[in-house]
């Protein structure tokens, strides 16, 4: 049976803080974090807007692009490192609000940077099997770094939602591949406010080794080369990884900016790559191949191939574009305001 | 006193190696430099680490690293003396074979520095100054090597271009050294423009943080000769070693090194020589500025004229006087306990030939310099063929 994304969705804040912003904050060099990291700017979600908030909106837009009655959604998993509750699940209300309850499936997801793509995993996987209908994976955060840790200048905010589904698809799903080992290179135990990292250890032992190595997976597996894929979106933590990963594998320039987000939207964490994969699908056309890679601290990546069906014309219109949503309406913050929206400005009692 | 002879050299990888512990990079190397010498056993070992505790939180290496050689039972030590713990290490397995307390002693050094932060690894090494008077009001050692630098700036007239002129040539170096941790050709612009690290050092006036180990077999010269196997002799001709006021703040003079002048006399005076007869060297660039100021602490230049010997092209490959040809502490990388080991591995490379597209050609004398902290811990080996 073919299965695939039969609609899909974004949210980005409107909220901006520039770099410079943050790093004139913290007596850095900016010039040196925009060049070496590739980041100018990233989302910072309003007073109004979190893990749930975005889920809901990325997933009604995808409601919009599936066409499909949200009672035969059979799987609704949101991916996040920054749900709202420690207990109780942001599934629920997700799935509540879109009105997929009381016949659902329903868990919350994390795996730091990847949790929406182990989502999307699981999602195709169920509907592959019968089980349900409709399945709906969201990858959404509002992540946090610590004042003044390198964390600060690239953790943003986003969502993305997929709807799966074995007819009337927009993407055919040809192959997807999990690449996992104990790597701890980034961590928030329970209480710590902020997490921790390993430094340059995030980089070539951890992400570098996981992209490329589910990369490769996915190649052998489909025997595919990278001249065969039109798109190919890495997971972004900064503006300069997912474009050396994707050229460590094989991939051109060309084929890598259309999801290419982060320079102008920072790590989005779970929606990282699931966002770019939306703005890939927003020019796509019909018979392009996609290759997908996450990457999520811990360590782990899930690839996904992609082709685009004739359906993708039909629906692209039907919600706001994920570029469009980047490039326009954009809301410079202070970084007062920053540290107010984020909480980071202690209260009174 | 008896002649003492480097019968076998080795490296382990060097750089950010994540899949590596200390025992691991220590192994790599010790092996290399045994199967250099043709060598299973050993009399003696020792091993130059700066701070592994704080590094690992291993200490003890002596007895550990001779356990993982499969030689528990061989004396091991570990020898301590900051950034020049494996320059000292080679002094005392020196001193064993001379004294002939062992005819053969695998003499090793090694780092293992990536497992902390970098804010870790910058405490870390900050304890190879004094805690009490330096430390503890914040210095660190970038800051007292711009001080240092800013100093000789003033006393005379070097330039900012001639620190820069350090690294690029260092980088020139590396780029020809298949060990070497950071390859890449470097401009003067790309050094002025990197990003502050203590005005007026950037962040490629510094030597990187490096994991690491360097080893290097000694023998009497009688058995040196049975393991030579056609290749040349390589003698331990001198060997100085010096201390100075630990804290920077207590010297009479910030533009000079006077620990690093006593120890080159002493090891000059012990090989017969003086400095016009050294043709290369190996010195401890651990910033751009240390080059400068221990190239007039030997008496390789004149003094104030430490600044022009990168510049001029007098310390590059093809100069008179070729300094740190492995791409020194700034481009081959610096383990700081290895450095010193690794060091005596190049000039030995080099005096038997064999150093590729780096090799100073007809080098017959080789001069080490490794220093501690702000040079208050020195240790100078000449080294030449034997005839």
């Amino acid at each position: 049976m073919r299965v695939g994304i039969v609609g899909y969705g974004a949210y980005i804040p409107r909220r901006r803080i520039r770099l410079g912003e943050i790093a004139a904050v913290w007596g850095a060099d900016a010039a040196t974090y925009e060049r070496g990291l590739e980041l100018h700017e990233k989302s910072v979600p309003a007073s109004d807007e979190d893990t749930v908030t975005m889920s809901v909106t990325a997933s009604r837009r995808a409601l919009a692009r599936a066409k499909i009655d949200p009672s035969s959604i059979g799987a609704v998993y949101v991916g996040s490192e920054s749900h709202p509750y420690a207990v109780k699940p942001s599934g629920t209300i997700v799935a509540e609000a879109l009105g997929a309850t009381p016949a659902v499936h329903c868990a919350d997801l994390e795996f730091a940077c990847k949790a929406g793509s182990e989502g999307m995993f699981l999602a195709a996987a169920l509907v592959k099997s019968g089980e349900v209908q409709h399945a709906l994976a969201v990858g959404a955060d509002t992540s946090q770094g610590a004042p003044g840790d390198a964390l600060e200048y690239s953790a943003a905010a986003g969502a993305a939602a997929f709807i799966f589904g074995s007819s009337n698809l927009v993407a055919t799903l040809e192959a997807q591949v999990s690449f996992m080992t104990d790597t701890p290179d980034f961590w928030r135990r329970e209480y710590m406010r902020y997490p921790r990292h390993a430094g340059r250890f995030t980089g070539e032992p951890a992400y570098f080794k996981h992209t490329l190595g589910a990369t490769r997976m996915l190649l052998e597996k489909t025997g595919l080369q990278p001249k065969d894929f039109a798109f190919a979106v890495f997971h972004q933590p900064n503006g300069k990884f997912p474009m050396r990963a994707g050229k460590l594998a094989g991939f051109r320039r060309e084929q890598l900016e259309a999801g290419w987000l982060s320079p102008w939207l920072g790590n989005t964490y779970s929606g990282a790559s699931p966002i770019g994969l939306t703005a890939i699908l927003d020019q796509a056309r019909p018979g392009d191949r996609i290759l997908m890679v996450s990457y999520g601290s811990g360590a782990g990546s899930d690839g996904f191939v992609w082709t685009v069906t004739e359906r993708i014309d039909e629906v692209r219109a039907a919600a706001p574009a994920t570029r469009d949503q980047l490039d326009n309406g954009k809301l410079y913050v202070s970084y007062g305001t920053y540290a107010k929206l984020r909480g980071k400005i202690r209260m009174g009692e | 006193m008896r002649d003492v002879a480097i019968v076998g050299v080795g490296l382990s990888r060097w750089g950010e190696v994540w899949d590596a512990s200390l025992r691991t990079l220590w192994t790599e190397a010790a092996l290399a430099a045994l199967d250099d010498a043709g060598l299973d056993r050993v009399d003696s070992i020792t091993v130059g680490s700066m701070t592994p505790g704080l590094f690992v939180g291993q200490e003890h290496l002596g007895a550990l690293l001779a356990d993982e050689l499969g030689m528990a039972g061989v004396p091991a030590t570990r020898v301590e003396s900051a950034c020049a713990s494996g320059g000292v290490a080679l002094k005392v397995g020196f001193a064993e074979v001379a004294a002939g307390l062992a005819d053969i002693v695998l003499v090793t050094g090694v780092e293992k520095m990536t497992d902390v932060s970098g804010d870790e690894c910058t405490a870390a090494l900050a304890a190879a100054a004094d805690a009490e008077l330096e430390v503890f009001y914040g210095a660190t050692f970038p800051g007292l090597y711009a001080m240092m630098a800013r100093a000789h700036m003033a006393r005379w007239g070097t330039t900012r271009e001639q620190l820069a002129m350090v690294a690029v040539k260092n980088h020139r170096h590396g780029a020809l050294n298949p060990h070497a941790q950071y390859r890449q050709e470097i401009t003067v612009k790309d050094v002025i423009e990197a990003a502050k690290v203590a005005e007026p050092l950037t962040i490629l006036d510094c030597s990187p943080i490096t994991d690491g180990a360097a080893a290097l077999v000694l023998a009497e010269i009688g058995v040196a000769r049975k393991l030579a196997k056609g290749r040349p002799i390589v003698r331990v001709a001198g060997v100085g070693q010096a201390t100075d006021r630990i804290a920077l703040q207590s010297r009479a003079d910030l533009t000079t090194l006077p620990a690093t002048t006593l120890a080159a006399q002493r090891a000059f005076k012990m090989a017969d020589k003086g400095p016009a007869d050294v043709h290369l060297a190996e010195v401890h660039d651990c910033f751009t500025i240390a080059e400068i100021v221990v190239v007039e602490a030997l008496g390789l230049c004149k003094p104030g004229e430490g600044g022009c010997q990168a510049s001029s092209g007098r310390t590059a490959l093809g100069g008179e006087l070729p300094v740190n040809p492995s791409g020194g502490l700034k481009s081959k990388g610096h383990p700081v306990g290895a450095t010193g080991v690794a060091q005596a591995v190049e000039i030995t490379t080099q005096l038997r030939g064999a150093a590729g597209k780096r090799q100073v050609k007809g080098a017959r004398v080789g001069l080490t310099q490794n220093m501690g902290g702000t040079g208050a811990s020195t240790v100078v080996h000449i080294l030449e063929v034997a005839s």
